[in-house]
């Protein structure tokens, strides 16, 4: 220890290198002093050169309320923005050709459907996941837009249509509606026969076995509800009715959520988007709840009806 | 700092110390000039050598695809995910510098690294223009004259032409050689080449003709990572310091000298304890690094064996022995000054350390190409959807979608079949199929050297477990077949049995 405490020697000439050492030493281990290359200094001095350049050239002085702006004038946001024209520039032909092609001919170009798919993706993030939720499967009251059930049809014109006018859309003229009756709270049916018209939708939904009570209510469903769903429950979707025979339910198929619906009737509303976005958006958000899986074909006849003006392009 | 302080007397920072390498011819000269030419080749050749490999990718043996992320080289293709190959060469490079390291020292650093050959080059330009060790002296000593002024710019125009062309040929590694060079000299070639040409241009004149042995000592980290790698029995360019002790030169050797006639070729006696060194310092002279062997192992010493080629030639000149400096380890440097023979140098070379590092440098080249002949080269991933995870259908049953992606990595299309199996009358179709008449595959047309992505569903009963593994493979329907497995999950609704609301 008491040689460790000992005074440093100072700094010396060390003989085999020439070089002064710093003067300080730990346990007989001395320092050389040995000069920096000048060419270190002198790149030392080109970063400074270059700092206060850039310093000058690009923001980079904090102040109060910003920065200083910089001689160039570059800012991330205009970088933002000149990307953002870049892909402007870059959808608008597609755009273009979405606009002037019937919605019915989609299929027959791939690559513009796919455009019109991803297009669709986006915009329904930002329109119907509200209602539909972020993978379109929706909830009590709202459909799922995954499955094969359509009230309204499933073809991408169905589609394009719901989009535009929505479904009992107040002020719009050609919005989809359909109203059934109240039948409990308008008293039109009895609660016992209610409840023989669920047991009876119990059956032709498969849910439940034949029992008396379904074979009372079968005659009540021909009387008050076939002119609409249909004799064997399957709907009607001129009218908007749905199908009561498949898995899909709306509101939910079991008793009680039946006869809330019998007595009360349903009667959800979905916004006329017409009015709020431009054609080609509701073309893309047709054509991707489309492709979400659950998508009919065309009618055969729209696209006879569409024929010649794929001839006249 | 006290101006009493011997430290203030000395300049923090001092230039660079001329060093004028003097020629010299020998046969690690002749060694350093056939590995210039080979390794200058291969740079220089290598993007120009064309590999046919069909109409849909480039035929550029070694090309380094960075907008398309593809590595070619000769008839292996690497994809991004298959870094891995690049990471194994890395580590591969690495284990053999250790190798050679460990056998031969600083081998590396005196004939193969791309700063000792540029350097080399740029040596023997300055000296074709200014003359050798001593003239180039005189020239820097001498005042500015058109002469001087002419010779500067001479040397330092094809320095710069030797980085152009430098920077020049790296870029050909990363895009078609023949239509960049017509793009080059058409002036329109895109502008990453061209700042790509100017940095490299930059660094190789700064590094090769201005900078020289200072990149080495100063800023290159593999000389001090070889300083912990060598071993007293690495071979090391070592003067002989026992053989060559007490050095003496000129008037006091003649002395000592004097009753020896050499003549008669016979050694002087040892009559005084003059050793071989006549202090010529003709090592010094050609050393590149500017540095003196003798006075033993050093950062400096890049071992590229010019001192041996000088010092065997004096010594054969004044009938000494050769190789008073020479390749030598610390090992060997023991055993011959205790007068022992040390053993030969290939014996050196077989020890344990650089067997198990040629063993694992050979290890890993072999599973590597173990892998690259048995890797698939169609294969697929599946992504199921998450929301929703399932979906029911108005029959009831359950459908899931997926997301494939199908990696074609041949450089042709490929129609391929996906299939799916584990799932008990389990249908798949595709985004354009539909599920009436669908089965357990769907055929794909994938398009070469890309990798394609479908949307693929597939519905089953909703009976079943409520998750499900299942298995997507995908395979060739071509000659050459080949294809992947991978599994994913089938979700049903929890407790399916339990109808809602019962």
């Amino acid at each position: 220890m008491a040689d460790d405490l000992k005074p440093a020697p100072g700094p010396r000439v060390d003989a085999p290198t020439g070089t002064s050492t710093v003067g300080h030493q730990w346990d007989g281990i001395e320092e050389l002093d040995t000069p920096m290359p000048r060419w270190w200094l002198l790149t030392f001095y080109a970063c400074i050169v270059f700092a206060i350049g850039y310093a000058i050239a690009y923001p980079a002085i904090p102040l109060a309320n910003s920065a200083t702006k910089g001689l160039l004038g570059w800012s991330s946001q205009g970088d933002l923005a000149t990307e953002l024209a870049g892909e402007a520039a870059r959808q608008a032909p597609i755009k273009l050709a979405l606009a002037q092609l019937p919605i019915e001919q989609l299929p027959g170009n791939p690559q513009l459907l796919r455009a019109a798919e991803r297009g669709g993706k986006s915009a329904f993030k930002v329109h119907c996941v509200q209602c539909h939720g972020a993978g379109a499967a929706g909830s009590k009251g709202y459909p799922n837009l995954n499955d094969d059930d359509w009230i309204w049809g499933g073809d991408l014109g169905a589609l394009q249509t719901t989009l535009i006018n929505g479904i009992r859309h107040p002020g719009n003229d050609e919005t989809r509606v359909s109203q059934m009756p109240a039948f409990g709270r308008d008293e039109i049916l009895q609660k016992n026969e209610i409840s023989d018209v669920v047991s009876h939708v119990r059956v032709i939904s498969g849910q439940d076995k034949p029992s008396a009570a379904a074979t009372r209510g079968a005659a009540l469903f021909e009387a008050n509800c076939a002119v609409c769903h249909g004799a064997a429950g399957k709907g009607n979707r001129e009218l908007g009715a749905p199908n009561l025979s498949d898995a899909i339910w709306l509101y939910g198929g079991d008793r009680a959520t039946l006869t809330t619906t019998i007595v009360n009737a349903r009667g959800g509303v979905m916004p006329a988007w017409g009015a709020r976005l431009d054609p080609v958006t509701i073309k893309m958000l047709a054509a991707y709840v489309h492709s979400l899986g659950g998508g009919e074909a065309n009618p055969v006849v729209a696209i006879a009806a569409a024929e010649p003006e794929v001839t006249s392009q | 700092m006290n101006s009493a302080d011997p430290a203030s007397d000395q300049n923090f920072f001092v230039a660079r110390r001329s060093v004028f390498p003097k020629a010299v011819d020998g046969p690690f000269r002749r060694f350093k000039w056939l590995v210039m030419a080979v390794t200058l080749a291969i740079y220089y050749i290598t993007p120009w050598l064309r590999w046919d490999r069909g109409p849909y990718a480039p035929d550029q043996a070694v090309l380094i695809d960075m907008a398309n992320r593809r590595f070619y080289m000769f008839q292996i293709e690497i994809w991004p995910h298959e870094f891995y190959y690049v990471a194994g060469m890395l580590v591969m490079a690495g284990i053999g510098l250790f190798l050679v390291t460990s056998a031969v020292g600083r081998a590396w650093c005196g004939y193969a690294c791309p700063q000792t050959v540029w350097t080399d080059l740029f040596v023997h330009v300055e000296r074709a223009i200014d003359g050798d060790r001593n003239a180039q002296m005189k020239l820097q000593a001498a005042p500015w004259s058109a002469g001087k002024i002419a010779r500067r710019v001479t040397k330092h125009g094809i320095w710069l032409a030797i980085a152009v062309l430098t920077g020049g040929a790296w870029i050909f590694y990363f895009a078609d050689a023949p239509t960049l060079a017509g793009q080059l000299f058409s002036g329109t070639a895109p502008g990453v080449a061209l700042a790509t040409i100017f940095v490299l241009t930059l660094t190789t004149y700064i590094f090769g003709g201005l900078m020289r042995e200072q990149v080495c000592i100063y800023m290159c980290p593999w000389p001090r990572i070889q300083s912990a790698m060598l071993d007293e029995k690495s071979l090391m360019v070592t003067y002989k310091g026992w053989r060559g002790e007490p050095r003496s030169r000129g008037l006091k050797r003649q002395a000592v000298d004097a009753p020896v006639a050499y003549a008669d070729m016979t050694p002087p006696p040892a009559l005084v304890p003059t050793g071989d060194c006549i202090d010529c310092n003709a090592c010094v002279a050609v050393c590149p690094t500017g540095i003196d062997i003798r006075e033993g192992p050093q950062i400096g010493c890049i071992t590229c064996g010019l001192c041996i080629d000088a010092c065997d030639k004096v010594m054969a000149q004044v009938h000494r022995p050769a190789k008073l400096i020479g390749y030598t380890s610390v090992a060997d440097t023991q055993i011959a000054m205790a007068g022992g023979t040390p053993p030969s140098p290939l014996k050196r070379l077989m020890r344990p350390r650089t067997l198990a590092y040629g063993l694992i440098w050979g290890g890993i080249g072999l599973a590597m190409l173990f892998s690259l002949g048995t890797r698939t080269r169609l294969d697929l991933s599946v992504q199921p959807d998450r929301n929703p995870q399932w979906v029911r259908l108005a029959d009831g049953d359950i459908r899931n979608a997926y997301t494939v992606k199908l990696r074609n990595m041949e450089s042709r299309p490929r129609t391929v079949e996906v299939a799916i199996a584990g799932i008990e009358g389990g249908k798949l179709w595709s985004e354009t199929g539909n599920r009436d008449g669908a089965g357990t595959t769907v055929k794909l047309v994938l398009a070469p050297d890309q990798v394609a992505e479908a949307r693929l569903f597939v519905a089953a009963s909703a009976n079943g477990p409520e998750h499900a593994d299942i298995d997507f493979s995908v395979r060739g329907l071509d000659v050459e077949a080949g294809g992947a497995t991978t599994g994913s999950r089938f979700e049903r609704p929890d407790d399916d049995n339990d109808k809602e609301g019962e």
